[in-house]
Parts: structure tokens; sequence; C-alpha cells
């Protein structure tokens, strides 16, 4: 299969900020791929630089055949954005908003496409609503509309449902699922497990600027992690744990919270059982391989 | 080179972000015009009429007429700085549209370019509506003149749109540009012989009001409305001041802005 991205040893600094370290993937034509970070890792620095939006310290960028930022102009007219904050054009309604933004790639939008686009968004009957009187979800189905007026092989997504309430984001996984059926190339930035693990048939995990793991999500739990985890709440679960080493791996500690993490836990499980213990038992899952690679610490 | 100081490139494309502008100017045509009219017409009739009563002629002009000269020029200059001042800055910070336009294929100097053309468009149809409000009421000389006029309107509009957009980029606020209006275009109303000949003014500030590009409008306008003459040299000396104020404005919002934008 053909290389729709490729992205090489990328470096970018901002004076003392080093946002990406090293950053080498490549996504293949057809794939929806997804980069998993938390806040700061450097997922909008990436894409941006992916764009041509700004410019990398060093590295090499293939985009459809396209090197980056040389041949920035013919890549942006088969490629698709949808910025991590929405940027409609307020002085328009819904539908000038597609036809205004088709002109900036020098296309004229028919009148079956706006309908088509329209349909796409839910916006049929806001089309002539102003983009100030839309909410969240709308203004983001809008901005994914909007990033198909070229009919793009290949659509960035920053951030696509970060701020919507579950409603709007399973309709924005819908609509993405639909564009996967039409054999568009995704690349989307997230820190949602949930988005990452239903839609991406790729994901690379960033932190800190670099890329730390890459995998299909469900590879990555295999290679990453144990198969199991018990979550186990009490004030002595330190003291608890210690004197029981041989029934878990390892394990986490977060305040009064242990994550333990085994490939058989049905010993420990018996033993909380047995003394009535507060406890929780499930398979791992991409978010316990995100945060064993990402670590726990609060990022701000 | 450096490509951040390379000159802007030039396409077509710009016209893309000159025509959206246009669009939603379209909605509001009528308020949009007579706003940008309103305020000369309230320096004309204030200052003409008012002022004009106590002195009468000046240099053999009609007071009404002298200073319908600079109120022409001083209509483009204030509708294109305010384009490429606050609706630029709008389009650029507040609202992100240019954010969104370049993801398109369509480069910062496109952008650029863009604004400057409109902003340049709308000083124009400011000055052209000044004009027609000054033919209107008489006080224009001759039906002849009026294309040169014209010109003139649009190379003032295009001088001042380039130099508002190089101010726009080192802007972080609206708050920024009440310095500009304050400490450069409404001194220069005053120094530029709009309302009064320059040559009564301090010889210090006659060297000053020489390199202002207001004056150097005025210059050409008034000659051509009230008939009076003006030399070949004068002319073509106004006309390339104009002209540099034009591209070294240009240039400068060129960089400022890549500066700003591009990192
Ligand atoms: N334009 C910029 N100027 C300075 N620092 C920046 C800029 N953009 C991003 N950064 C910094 O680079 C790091 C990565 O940011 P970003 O790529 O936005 O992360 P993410 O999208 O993963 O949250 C952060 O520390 C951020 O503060
Ligand atoms: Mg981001």
């Amino acid at each position: 299969m053909a290389a729709a991205l490729t992205v090489d040893k990328l470096y970018k600094r901002y004076g003392e900020i080093e946002a990406v370290r090293g950053a080498s993937f490549t996504i293949n034509t057809g794939e929806c791929f997804g980069i998993l970070g938390p806040n700061g890792a450097g997922k909008s620095t990436t894409l941006q630089i992916c764009l041509a939006q700004s410019k990398q310290d060093s590295g090499t960028i293939d985009l459809l055949g396209y090197t980056m930022p040389e041949q920035v102009l013919a890549a942006r007219q088969k490629v698709g954005v949808v910025p991590q904050q929405d940027n409609l054009d307020p002085d328009f309604n819904c539908i000038e908003n597609l036809t205004v933004y088709a002109h900036y790639f020098g296309l004229q939008l028919s009148a079956a496409k706006i309908n088509e686009l329209l349909e796409f968004s839910g916006l049929s009957t806001r089309a002539h609503a102003r983009i100030t009187t839309l909410s969240g979800g709308m203004q983001r189905r809008l901005t994914l509309a909007r990033a198909l007026v070229n009919d793009p092989e290949f659509i960035f997504l920053d951030e696509p449902t970060t701020g919507l309430d579950p409603q709007a984001r399973h309709l924005i996984w819908e609509r993405l699922r639909r564009l996967q059926d039409t054999n568009k190339t995704l690349l989307l930035t997230t820190h949602f497990m949930e988005e990452a693990e239903r839609l991406c048939n790729r994901v690379a995990i960033m932190d800190n600027g670099q890329i730390i793991a890459i995998g299909t999500p469900a590879t990555l739990v295999t290679e990453c992690i144990e198969k199991e985890v018990v979550e186990i709440y009490g004030a002595d679960i330190e003291n608890w744990l210690a004197s029981r080493q041989s029934l878990y791996d390892r394990y986490e500690q977060f305040g009064q919270l242990a994550y333990c993490y085994s490939n058989d836990a049905i010993a420990l499980v018996q033993a909380l059982q047995a003394e009535g213990r507060n406890f929780t038992h499930r398979p791992a899952n991409l978010e316990d391989v995100f945060l064993r690679l990402t670590g726990r610490d609060l990022r701000e | 080179m450096n490509p951040l100081y390379k000159p802007p490139l030039i396409s077509r494309r710009m016209l893309r972000l000159t025509f959206r502008n246009y669009k939603v100017w379209r909605k509001l045509t009528l308020p949009s015009i007579s706003m940008n009219v309103l305020e000369p017409l309230v320096f004309l009739f204030g200052f003409g009429l008012g002022v004009g009563a106590l002195i009468g002629d000046i240099e053999g002009t009609d007071y009404l007429q002298y200073i319908a000269a600079g109120m022409v020029g001083y209509g483009a200059m204030q509708s294109a700085s305010f384009e490429a001042l606050y609706s630029a800055f709008t389009r650029m910070h507040v609202q992100r549209t240019w954010q969104g336009i370049l993801n398109t294929p369509m480069t910062l100097d496109d952008v650029l370019l863009g604004e400057w053309v409109w902003a340049g468009m709308k000083g124009a149809m400011a000055g052209v509506a000044m004009l027609l409000v000054v033919v209107v009421l008489g006080l224009a000389e001759s039906w002849l003149a009026l294309p040169f006029i014209m010109l003139v309107i649009i190379l003032t509009a295009l001088a001042f749109s380039a130099i508002g957009l190089a101010v726009n980029a080192l802007a972080n606020s609206y708050d920024f540009f009440s310095y500009y209006f304050t400490l450069f275009i409404t001194p220069m109303m005053m120094l530029s012989g709009a309302f009064f000949p320059i040559a009564v003014l301090p010889a210090p500030l006659q060297i000053v009001s020489a390199f202002l590009p207001l004056t150097h409008s005025v210059e050409l306008v008034r000659p051509f409305m009230t008939g009076g003459d003006i030399a070949l040299s004068q002319m073509a000396l106004s006309v390339v001041v104009l002209l540099i104020y034009t591209t070294a404005g240009l240039y400068l919002s060129t960089i400022l802005t890549r500066r700003r934008l591009l990192k």
C-alpha cells in the first residue's frame, strides 16, 4: 500500500521549548491514523508542520507525494483540515462558509455539492443560519464539511471532538466513519482513548515531543501492557499489596487507589473477595497503555 | 536571502480574499458608505461654513472649496486605514479567518495582498463617494479633472492601506490603533494642508509636512478641483512620494506579518 504521509525525524523548537523531538511515522493511503497524547505533547505542532503552517527545524515530510513545505500549494489542493480551534467565518452563514471556502481553492461548488455537504454536516435546515447561532457540535460538523469542499484525499483533524458533549461526539464519529468508507486517509489527534480505539486503524502515542509507540490499538494493548487490571481502593492499600507481591506483576498507586497489572489476576481477585475489599477487575485497555507510557502526572 | 525578507509574491489568488471581503461588505453597502462619507462631510460643513464665514477666501479660493479638496483625500485615508487596521486585525487575530484561509492553497502573501487591495478599494470608494458629494455641491471646477482626482484617491487609499497593514502586524489589541490615529493620522490631517496652507506653519513643521503622504494627496487633488496651477515637477514628486509610501508600507507589512504568523 502506498504511503499518504511520511514524516521522518521531525524536530521543532520554539525558543526554549522543544515541541517535537525526532518524530517519525508513516500513514498508508486509506488509513485512519491517530496521534494520541496528553496536552503539550506536540500533536498540533506536528500537524502544523505537515501542513506547512509552521516550518520544521529539521526532518522531512512527504504528503501525497509532495515535499513539505516546498510544495505546499499543490499539496493543500488535495488536503482538508479541521483545526483544533474552529475558525468558521462569522461574517457568513453556513452555505456561504462552504462556497467562500471553496473559492480559496479556486473552486465553484455546484448546488448538488452544497446540498451534499449540508446534509453531511446535518445542517440542511440551517443553511442560512449565522455561524454564531450554531451550537458547538454544529460548528464542528460544519468545519468538517468545510474541510471537504475540495474533495480531499487526505484529512487532518486536530482534536475533532474535544469540548463536545457525548451526543455531538458520536455524531462526529459516525461522519468520520463515513469518510473512512470513501477511502479517504485520515490523521486525527486526540486524547480520548475511546475515540482512538473506535476509529483508528493505527495509533501513535506521543509524549514530550516524541513518539513512544505505534501500532493498532489491539497490538498496543497486547504488547505494551499486562492482560488484566485490578483497581483496588482503600486507605491501607500500599501495605496490603506490599505483603502480597506474588499476586500481581506490578502496581501503580494514585492516592488511595492502586492499579495492579497482571497477566493472570485470578489469585489476586480471590484474595480480595475473601477479605470483602472494594475492587474492579477488567481487561487492560488502551488507556492503561497510554497511562503506562506517558505517566500519571497532570499536564497543564 | 532569508525568505522572511523576500518581497511579496504577487498572484491572482490574492483576489480570492478581496472577493471574500467584498461579499461581506455587499451586505451592508449603504450604511458602510454613508458612515465613511459622514465624517469628512462633518468637517467639510463644520469648518467650511463656520470658519469659511469668518475668513472668506483663502489663496483666492472659497474656503469651502479649499477644504473640499482636503476632505476627499481625508475620506480615502480614513476609510482605508480603518479597514487595514480594525477590520484586518479582526480577521487576522480575533476571528482567526486568516488561519482558516491558510489551510487552503493560499499563501500569507496572497492574504496580505488581498487585504491591501481590499482596504485600498474601500478607501477609494469613500474618497470617490466624497468626491461625488463635492461635485453635487458644485465645488469642483471641471468635470475633465475628475478622472485624475480619482486616480489620486486610489493612490492615496492604497498608500494608507499598505501603511495600515504594517501597523496591524504589530498590534496586540485594538487599543494599539488609537495610538496610530492619535499620533499619526490626526496630526497629519492638521499638517497636510487640508484645512489651511502649509506656508502658515512654523518652518520645522513645514519640513515634517513635506514628508507626510496626505500632504501630497492634497497637493495633487486641490489644483484639479479648484482649477489652480501645479508644476509638473511638483506633480511628479507627489506621485512618487505616495508610491514610495505604498511600496515601503507593503514590503514592511509583508515582513512584519510573516514574522508574526509564520513560526
Ligand atoms: N507558537 C508557539 N510558540 C511557542 N510555543 C509553542 C507554540 N506552539 C506550541 N508551543 C509549545 O509546544 C509544545 C507542544 O504544543 P502542541 O503541539 O500544541 O501540543 P498538543 O497539541 O499535543 O497539545 C507545548 O509546550 C506548547 O506550549
Ligand atoms: Mg493541540
